[in-house]
């Protein structure tokens, strides 16, 4: 079905996953932000693990042509070009803010695209630099993880869920910080999440899951960018009025809308 | 009297590093999940504790002597027996204290679970680089725990060495046989001295551990 060297994200995997089959066909553009919603348990988060190699599951699995599983192949985590940033942050307790930006940073042989002086300007560490990971609350945490996700260089940025346990404040500014990294750096992203309106604030498309499988996003109840525009084409000009109105009594503001 | 004080030190001190070195892989290898091969792996390694300490000796004492198969290919080198010997107390108290090495480390490895060394490949961190890196540092409390225990534990040791050792000057006449030396000749001054000594001694590697310990945390970045 897909081309070997098929150019994006292509994934075709199966294997069991508590109650239920795993059987996902994915393909996404490498490029810009990509929503993979669902109810909990469906399966987001096995295959972002399946993508960045930490699980394995059957199938295939590449990225811009190069092959990261097959029958035959499996590229081994530690070879693969991704940052992914876990749930909870995963900062290591025995060193630094410093040493947790460093630790992929040395590591990398991918050519240096973003210095550490950046990624701290980038997500506002300066201040965090010589902390103890267990001293910070839990929105910088997940801010220097970002952080140590973007300094290996990656070519792909898994994000699971990076702010489900973050307080409002600090969710909105980290969501800020995501928006400029995806603006200024050339990154593509995976963003799993379950909350519409993150989804909505960053996503260039959104893949819907349920039960283990990639569902159509407007099935799931969720409308990708272009989806929302065409059934707006279709609605008559009191129609959208009307809807604006309500959008506006509902809290909801005009503002720059996800670039797509 | 001196002379088994620092046989003591030297025979705890040379076990514990065995001993470090040797059920570190054991316990990592424990710590991963999987079958019932490995819980009877771990009942083995445990055996220790239940077992009277001169059931151990004996068998020891069978296993280094100059009629057990173990000891043919030392007969190379001249060895004939290993009993009787600071080498043999050495093989016994690596054998004895096994298990107050093996469990606390265990323990660490698994209280580490499987995310940081998730993380670490997410980091470019080969499994080797993840394991020395990350794993080892972050189990450090586990090696303190088991080099404090070892070291007591063979420090305290009685049976096994009786058995094994008997009590040669110099050579196995250990702290805690000259205590009962002592004692069966009533010279009960001597042995209040060596009793007294090891009570203030067993505070103070516990109360150093403790505040060890506690000052490990604060110098945490």
């Amino acid at each position: 079905m897909t081309a070997p060297d098929a150019p994006g994200i292509e994934a075709s995997l199966r294997g069991r996953l508590g109650d239920f089959e795993l059987a996902v066909e994915l393909s996404a553009p490498a490029s810009g932000v990509t929503a993979l919603v669902g109810p909990s348990g469906c399966g987001k988060t096995t295959l972002l693990r399946c993508l960045s190699g930490v699980c394995r599951l059957e199938g295939r699995v590449s990225f811009n042509g190069q092959v990261w599983q097959d029958g035959r192949a499996f590229v081994a985590p530690h070879r693969r070009p991704v940052g992914y940033v876990f749930q909870e942050a995963s900062l290591f307790p025995h060193l630094s803010v410093r040493g947790n930006l460093d630790f992929g940073l040395r590591r990398t042989r991918a050519a240096p695209r973003l210095s550490l002086d950046e990624a701290v300007d980038l997500l506002d560490l300066a201040r965090l630099l010589h902390r103890n990971p267990a001293k910070l609350s839990g929105g910088e945490r997940q801010r220097v993880a970002i952080a140590r996700a973007l300094l290996v260089q990656p070519e792909l940025l898994l994000l699971d869920e990076p702010v489900s346990s973050v307080d409002a404040a600090n969710k909105a500014e980290i969501l800020g910080h995501l928006e400029r990294i995806n603006a200024q750096l050339a990154v593509p992203m995976i963003y799993v999440s379950h909350d519409p309106a993150e989804v909505a604030r960053l996503a260039h498309r959104v893949l819907a899951m349920e039960a283990g499988q990639i569902v159509p996003a407007a099935k799931a109840g969720v409308l990708t960018q272009a989806d929302a525009l065409a059934a707006v084409d279709r609605l008559s000009p009191d129609e959208v009025k009307a809807l604006a109105a309500a959008a506006l009594q509902a809290g909801l503001k005009p503002g720059p809308t996800a670039g797509a | 009297m001196e002379d088994a004080v620092w046989l003591s030190a030297k025979l705890a001190a040379v076990t514990t590093a065995v001993l470090l070195v040797l059920a570190t892989p054991l316990a990592w290898w424990l710590s991963r999940r999987g079958s019932w091969v490995k819980e009877a792996v771990a009942a083995i390694a445990a055996m220790p504790i239940v077992l009277p300490p001169t059931v151990l000796g004996f068998y020891l004492l069978i296993a280094l002597g100059p009629h057990s198969p173990l000891m043919a290919p030392l007969q190379v080198f001249g060895v004939r027996t290993l009993a009787f010997t600071f080498t043999g107390l050495v093989v016994g108290s690596v054998v004895y204290s096994l298990p107050f090495a093996v469990q606390p480390l265990r323990a660490a490895f698994e209280a580490i679970g499987e995310r940081p060394l998730e993380v670490a490949a997410s980091l470019r961190a080969s499994p080797l680089d993840a394991l020395l890196n990350v794993e080892l540092p972050l189990a450090r409390r586990g090696f303190f725990t088991a080099a404090i225990l070892v070291f007591a534990h063979t420090v305290g040791e009685f049976g096994v060495v009786l058995m094994i050792g008997g009590a040669i000057p110099k050579e196995t006449e250990v702290l805690s046989i000259k205590i009962y030396e002592f004692v069966e000749a009533s010279q009960y001054a001597d042995a209040h001295r060596l009793a007294a000594g090891m009570l203030a001694f067993a505070f103070l590697v516990v109360l150093a551990t403790l505040l060890v310990g506690r000052g490990l945390e604060r110098l945490r970045p």
